[in-house]
This record gives C-alpha cells, structure tokens and sequence, in this order.
C-alpha cells in the first residue's frame, strides 16, 4: 500500500517536472522574438542595440539549454512565473491568484451541484433501467453532454437575461451598487446562477451517462444474484453491494474532473464576462501575452496532474484489487 | 401423481412445474410439467445440455426467478407449505434461511470490494440478526468448516484462487443453516484435481449436516461422484430420473446412453469423445412429439407425433415410447 502512493507520487513529481519543461519549451517555439515583444510597446524606432540590451537584462543571450531551463525551473519553484507583458510591471503570479477566486467559485459550485444532482440521478437511472426516470434523464443526459457549455450559456443568457429579465447575464456584482454585506451576496449569487448553471449542465449529463452506465453494469454482475439469494432486500442489495462497485469509474471522472476547478471553464467565463482564469486566458491571448499564458499552462497543467494524482490515491480507497 | 411425490420424508416437492420467460413478446417454456421430490440428506444432479431447463428449475426452488419469467403451472412445496416463488418479496425470508446457493464461485460471484469473512457474515448479520461479533465469529467458523484458516477471512477474492474461492461460496451458503443446497456448477471453472477436492468436500458437509443438495452440471462424471439420484433434462422436461448406480448401469433413455457414451473413459481404451449429433432443440419451435426424436439413433413412428409421458419405470422414470411398460406390445409391434 505505501509502497504504491510512493510509486504514485513519485511518478506524479516526474510528470510534474515534465509539465513544466514542454511548458518552457512551447514558449520559446512560439513565433516572435521575446526582447522584440517587450520593446512592442515603445513610441520611437527599436534599435539593435536596444534589443540586445533586453536579451542581455532577460538572460535571452545565454544559452537555451541547460542555462534558461535551469533558470525557469527554479525561479518557476520559488512562485516566481515573471512579468506580464500586457499588464506592465505585474507579476504573473498576481494576476492569476486575483483571478483565481471567480474562477473557484464558479466552476467550484458547479462541480458540487453536478456531483450531487448527477451521480445521484444517474446512480438511480443505471439501478432502475429501463423505467421513466431513466428514460427522461439518459435522453437529456446525452443531449446535455453533447452540447457545448458556451451554447448552453448563451441560450440561458437569450432566455433569463434578454427575455424574461430575471437574472444578470454578464459580470459578477452589479456595477455602482452600495448595498449591505447581505443584499451584496444575494447579488452576487443572482450574477452566479446562470454561468454555474451553464458548467453545471454540461457537468450533469457527463456524470449521468458515466454513473448510469456504471451502474447498470453493475446490477447485472454475479454477486448481485448471489446478494438476491442471500435474501437480502433490494435496499441492503443497493446500499451494502451496487453502490461501492458502480462508484470506482464515477470516483475516477468526478476527481479528475475536478482538475478543471482551478483551470476554469474558458467559453463559459467568455460568454458571461466573468473575470476568471478563463476570462484572464482569453485576454492574455489576444495580447500576446506570453508569460501570463505560460503561467496559466502550468497552473492547468498541475491542476490537472494533481487531479490524477487524487483519483489514483481515491480509486486505491475504493477499490481493494488495485492495492498492492 | 407418482408415489414419491407423497412420501412424507420429502423436504421439497416440485409438481407439474412449468415456467416460461417473456422475450421480445415471445413467450419461451423453459420448464415444462417438471415434478421431482427431494428428501433430507439427499442428493440430486440435474443434467442437461444449455437451455435444458436445469438452471431455471434450480433457480425456481430458490426462488430467483428472473422479473421475465412466470410461472404458468405448478407449485413447489416446502415442508408440504407451498412457496410464493413468482413473489420477490415474499420469497425473501426463505432464501438463504431454508435454501441457499452455491454459484459459481471461481467467477464474479463473490462482491470484489469487500473481504470474504463480511461477506460470510452479512447472511448472519441480516437474517439471523447476530451482532457484528458474533456474525464474524460464525464467519470464522465457517471458514475453518470449509478448510481455509479464519484468518484469511481478511482478504478480498481476488487474493484467493479459484477452488479457495468455491470454497468461501460453500461456507457462505451454510451460513444461516439451510436444509437445500443447490450447487450451480460449482466445479465447472476448476481443474480436475481442485474439483475432486471440492465434491469431496460437498460430500463431507452434506453427511455431517444432512444437506439436501441439488447439484446442476452438464458433467455426468460430477453427478457419478457426488450424487445418489440423477434427473437428465432436455427441452425443459425431465426426461430420466434414477438413482446413479442404475443409470450409469441401465441407462434407458436414448439420451441418457448418448450422455454417458460422450464421457471419454482411457480405462477402457474409450480415448475418443463421441459427440450426441444434431443440434440442442429449439424452444420457440419445439419438435412434435418426443422433443429428443430428431436427434434419436433409436426413433420410431410415434416419436414424431406422440408426447411421450415421464412413467415409473422400475425404481425410477422415463419418458420414451421405447420404456412404456404398458406400451411394450406397441413397441414390439412398431420395432
């Protein structure tokens, strides 16, 4: 058992490490010299003397491999991820912890609703195949699951926002407001319904089609038949057998889903002009910005690495034949 | 009814027992007019090839009847009380309690994510409602019963091999002391020598427990060894019942000789398995008559048009117009 979260950590550490070289490597294969980037924003000609001077202050003179690596690497280890381009003298690191929040809150909250509204909905419509339920939910399920999020959000924005009025459809507090710390978080979570409602949907079709399916396998295994001629009542047959053995893949998606918590739902974010990760992603695209986007890339790709990490750690829990 | 059937020492009785699954709005008789009595302590084998009805009579008495399947005709006694076996719920304080279930153990039966002595527990817990304590104590019991030391009650299925396996599923299905245990091929996935281990075993326990064991298998070389009466089924009927010694000696139904002959014996230089030709019946159109006749080396006229009845027929039954005492003039006529 310690010897397999060792194994599992070790190997995480590795991909971590290797994350984050590709991660240095795509940015010097983008096109565009980094010194001439830096001098983009000046009013007089660049000379050549300026841009050596900026290759020299950035370290851009010496050698790729091993000396720049080296440098990203370790000043990437001690929370140093530079400057950003398009946001003058800001450190990357800054902006992206400011954004960081919305972004939690956001897709946070629509995990936690798609959690429990999915696996629950699913887990029943995989236990009770073929009935109303399952047909109503498997049929919204797919149609949910293959739309994309970003439309999903537009049509709540046309519906709530435009036509009926009812919801905000952009921002995350109604600009200008002085009001109550009270009022303050029910506009806010007015601002929040419809873009967590867009993640959430998308989210709920996923974990129903998983969960069902797990599940559905599972009433159908032998020891479901030997748990029946035990006598026992179709409850103690769901709680005691079905359910540890249709949550091992649902366990998995759910976990390494919640990787994209922190990398943010980009289109969704786009859509309602939310001021998350993803919106930041977007600015920083349309501006060039490099380090920023270098800075989110990591930030997505450990997410996303930690996330495994955590279904590994979560399944060997759950699952006793993957423990050694 | 046969006299057997009426004997008082019968812990169960199946009578006129005929089920049918619903498929695709088909209607499918996987048992037809099955009767048998089984008493205490005894042991049957129930042969036949895939589709003969053997498993669907098992599960039948078990009650665990699949929600497609209805009984049409028949009732199964228990101590003389007839079972709600086409009710789920009411079926429920029987299983287990009164008949449990050896499956195939070497397969998925038992529950991957829990450790075996749970497992041999929860019957406990749940039906004789032991205390944890004692449920495990029991389980533990249990496990030394079978020949596993109680301490490898902690491991999962995957950590045992295929006959330890069984043998969990053994103790398992003894754990709230029932009168019936049907045995679901319970060596089919084994080898040979872990076979021989485990009908020993079965052997053993039924002697010192005074089990009735229903044994289904498509091996007659299983029933030889473990069972005192054989039932040979095809198309959903029995169509032999004896005791072994006198059907592997006298063997009446054409069937019946083509099963025993299929078993290769090196002893007698018999190396070579002889194959019964033709194809198992088909239960949407069932043959005329004898459901058997269009594979029988030994047909005549009637088969193709006659049913022929399951009648005593010395110390057992037949079902063959070759073996109807009353119809021997007939027969002669016909031969």
């Amino acid at each position: 058992m310690t010897h397999r979260i060792g194994q599992i950590l070790i190997r995480a550490i590795v991909t971590l490490l290797m994350v984050a070289i590709l991660n240095f490597i795509l940015f010097r294969i983008v096109p565009g010299d980094p010194a001439r980037l830096l001098l983009a924003g000046a009013r007089t000609a660049v000379t050549a003397k300026q841009i050596e001077a900026q290759r020299q202050r950035w370290g851009l003179d010496r050698p790729l491999i091993p000396d720049q690596v080296v440098d990203y690497l370790s000043a990437t280890l001690h929370g140093d991820l530079g400057f950003s381009f398009k946001f003058r003298g800001r450190y990357v690191a800054d902006l992206i912890l400011e954004r960081l929040p919305a972004t939690i809150v956001l897709v946070g909250l629509a995990q936690f609703i798609a959690i429990l509204c999915g696996v629950v909905l699913g887990l029943y419509a995989g236990w009770r195949r073929g009935g109303a339920i399952d047909q109503i939910a498997t049929g919204a399920s797919l149609a949910l699951y293959s739309t994309p999020s970003f439309w999903v959000g537009m049509l709540l924005v046309v519906v709530f926002s435009t036509a009926l009025g009812w919801l905000p459809g952009y921002g995350v507090y109604s600009p200008g407001a002085t009001i109550g710390f009270f009022d303050g978080l029910l506009d806010h979570l007015r601002h929040l319904a419809l873009p967590v409602a867009a993640v959430a949907l998308g989210l709920i079709g996923q974990y129903v089609v998983v969960a069902r399916a797990a599940m559905s396998d599972v009433v159908t295994e032998d020891y479901m038949v030997t748990a029946r001629a035990k006598g026992l009542t179709n409850g103690q047959m769901l709680v005691r057998h079905a359910f540890r053995n249709a949550m091992l893949p649902v366990v998995t998606l759910v976990t390494l889903n919640l990787g994209y918590v922190v990398a943010g739902a980009i289109t969704v974010e786009a859509v309602f002009a939310w001021p998350g990760i993803g919106g930041l992603t977007v600015e920083a695209l349309n501006a060039r910005d490099y380090p920023v986007l270098q800075g989110i890339f990591l930030l997505l790709g450990a997410s996303i690495v930690i996330a495994n990490l955590m279904a590994d750690l979560a399944y060997g829990l759950l699952d006793p034949r993957v423990r050694k | 009814m046969t006299g057997s059937l009426q004997d008082k020492a019968s812990l169960l009785e199946v009578d006129g027992l005929s089920v049918e699954y619903r498929l695709n709005g088909l209607s499918l008789r996987a048992i037809d007019d099955v009767s048998f009595a089984l008493r205490a302590g005894e042991a049957i084998g129930l042969v036949g090839e895939s589709g003969s009805g053997k498993t669907t009579t098992a599960m039948a008495i078990a009650g665990l009847l699949s929600p497609n399947a209805r009984v049409s005709s028949g009732e199964v006694r228990y101590r003389g009380e007839r079972l709600p076996i086409d009710d789920d719920a009411a079926m429920r304080p029987h299983r287990w309690s009164e008949t449990s279930v050896v499956f195939q153990g070497a397969m998925n039966a038992l529950n991957p994510v829990h450790r075996i002595i749970k497992q041999i527990a929860e019957p406990c817990r749940l039906k004789l409602g032991m205390s944890r304590g004692g449920a495990t104590a029991r389980a533990r019991e249990l496990l030394e019963l079978v020949g596993i030391p109680a301490d490898r009650g902690f491991a999962y299925p995957h950590e045992l091999s295929g006959g330890m396996r069984q043998r969990v599923m053994i103790a398992m299905a003894l754990a709230c002391r029932p009168s019936i245990v049907i045995g679901d091929e319970p060596t089919t996935a084994l080898d040979v020598i872990i076979q021989a281990q485990i009908l020993k075993l079965l052997g053993e326990l039924r002697s010192q427990l005074n089990l009735a064991v229903i044994l289904i298998t498509h091996d007659l070389s299983v029933v030889a060894e473990a069972c005192d009466r054989v039932m040979i089924m095809y198309a959903g009927r029995i169509v032999e019942d004896g005791t072994v010694a006198e059907i592997f000696a006298q063997p009446k139904h054409p069937y019946t000789k083509l099963l025993i002959d299929s078993i290769p014996n090196p002893a007698n230089g018999k190396k070579m398995i002889r194959p019964i030709p033709g194809d198992p019946p088909n239960l949407v159109n069932r043959p005329s008559g004898c459901a058997f006749h269009p594979r029988c080396p030994s047909a005549i006229g009637i088969c193709a048009t006659e049913f022929p009845s399951l009648d005593e027929f010395g110390q057992g039954r037949v079902a063959c117009h070759l073996h109807r005492s009353s119809q021997e003039d007939k027969v002669a006529a016909h031969a």
